[in-house]
């Protein structure tokens, strides 16, 4: 371990910011009748999506990557409304955008549409930047704006050849059919840069391909009841009309691990207490993940988000 | 064979690409939120100096280029190849045009330069950053005029032609930027 870099990366002014975020979204949720709750960090289980990668800690667990497992237990036991802000943790994701442990508001309400709270996102958004939300887009139309390609009818192909065409896509990809690998390359590197200029942008409508606690459309399965929002071309906040439904979580999440087994990306235990609370019912509900220091980096002004953490992860 | 996977990439990372060694010039993890992550990342070839950009899916891994620096010393250009020395081992390195570059303007015999190696062929030549050079060709002098303003171009041996102030007389040596191919001083002065 190195000596350096012992002090702060995030200056006094910087810090102080930072604790009045905190305190402003807690106010919010207060305000909105939204529950604080503190859920473990460190859980027996771990997510299935084949995206996330836990840390492991020894003879106790995984350091959870967002306490939507434990949250949604607490809302089957019949919670109410809410949330929790704290850090979560994330294996490998370190960069400009990304510290493997950051801070995170996730809230869920019962009885509330995907509609409903991306009414709420854009609210909490307007409260803390002060700015007024873009108009919301669909999915299908900022990704088809940039490409001239429709995400939900081109095929799996087409995307390919765009992406590559574009000189997009990594070279040592010859696999042209894995969908949602192509929409995501091409999301987060041809459309996502441009989304939320002057100000946050809800983008809804997202390809079921990545959903997996996430309810699909009732009459279009292709589209998964998910939303992001944008800021600067950064995603602040993600959120969804959650799955209720046991059977289909279960084959959603065995589905992901067969995906990590054939990545050989590390096998987690999957999250059998939270079927269990899935079992005895988890109400019709819907939720948002916001990364707070996302958001406190674009309010300052900030391209990284170094500036705004006391020791971020090269100096942890 | 040592390999960099994608989360050990960052600036001056040299790695090897299609058979030619490159040089990381910027690394941007980038993640949609849900869904796989990439690596996007600029880089130039050592090669042909051209930056390119490309992507990587997270957790690949790339062979890593054996690439390193040394110090050698300049002896003779032979019309085809410039050569190097070692000056420990006497070991003897030849580079050619591509990898000697502008430098091959500023450097004289026995001028110690900074080489960049990659399986032991020299790809890149760096001058010192000064060098004293005798001038060989220059306008006379003006006498009296140590202002240094305006200025007149100096020939020097290696070739290379500078603007040197019009005080500077044939056959002086000359102390030179080499980074920005500028005169600095007379070398007496410095």
């Amino acid at each position: 371990m190195s000596a350096e870099n012992w002090r702060p990366g995030a200056s006094w002014p910087t810090l102080e910011r930072r604790a009045r975020l905190r305190g402003d979204l807690r106010a919010f949720m207060a305000e909105r009748g939204v529950l604080e709750v503190d859920t473990p960090l460190i859980s027996s289980a771990a997510p299935s999506e084949r995206g996330l990668h836990t840390f492991v800690v020894e003879s106790a667990g995984h350091l959870v990557p967002s306490p939507e497992h434990a949250l949604k237990r607490l809302l089957a036991a019949g919670s109410g409304p809410i949330y929790q802000l704290g850090p979560v943790f994330r294996a490998g994701e370190a960069g400009r955008w990304h510290n493997p442990e950051f801070c995170m508001l996730e809230w869920y309400r019962p009885e509330a549409t995907v509609t409903d709270i991306i009414d709420e996102t854009e609210a909490l958004m307007g409260a803390v930047t002060g700015l007024t939300c873009a108009p919301r887009r669909r999915y299908r139309d900022v990704f088809e704006a940039v490409t001239g390609l429709d995400p939900i009818t081109s095929n799996t192909p087409q995307l390919a050849a765009w992406a590559i065409h574009q000189d997009l896509a990594p070279h040592t990809v010859e696999d042209r059919s894995d969908r949602a690998f192509w929409l995501d390359l091409i999301m987060s590197l041809a459309v996502q840069p441009s989304l939320g200029r002057d100000a946050p942008i809800c983008v809804t409508g997202f390809p079921a391909e990545d959903a997996v606690l996430v309810e699909t459309r009732a009459n279009d399965p292709r589209i998964a009841e998910r939303f992001e929002c944008f800021w600067q071309g950064v995603e602040l906040a993600n959120g969804a009309q959650e799955l209720t439904d046991v059977a289909l979580a279960r084959e959603r999440m065995d589905r992901e691990h067969r995906l990590r087994a054939k990545a050989n990306a590390p096998e987690t235990p999957r999250d059998d207490r939270l079927l269990a609370a899935m079992d005895a019912g988890l109400p019709r509900c819907a939720g948002v993940a916001l990364g707070v220091d996302r958001l406190l980096a674009l309010t300052c002004g900030f391209d990284a988000l170094a500036p705004v953490l006391a020791f971020d992860w090269m100096r942890r | 064979m040592a390999t960099f996977s994608t989360n050990q990439f960052k600036g001056g990372l040299k790695i090897i690409i299609d058979g030619d060694p490159y040089n990381i010039v910027e690394n941007e993890f980038v993640k949609p939120g849900k869904g796989q992550a990439f690596n996007r990342v600029k880089m130039r070839n050592l090669k042909t100096n051209r930056v390119v950009e490309r992507t990587f899916k997270s957790g690949d891994t790339v062979e890593a280029a054996d690439v390193f620096n040394l110090d050698l010393q300049f002896l003779y250009h032979d019309g085809e190849f410039w050569h190097f020395m070692e000056p420990n081992s006497f070991e003897q390195y030849q580079a050619g045009e591509a990898a000697v570059g502008e430098s091959a303007k500023w450097i004289k015999a026995q001028d110690m330069c900074s080489i960049t190696l990659w399986n032991g062929t020299p790809l890149q030549v760096d001058a010192p950053n000064f060098v004293i050079l005798t001038v060989t060709e220059t306008d006379p002098g003006v006498r009296g005029d140590t202002s240094g303003g305006g200025g007149k171009p100096a020939t020097l041996e290696t070739g290379a032609v500078v603007r040197v102030p019009l005080f500077i007389e044939e056959g002086e040596t000359l102390k030179v930027d080499t980074r920005k191919g500028e005169y600095v001083s007379r070398a007496s002065e410095s």
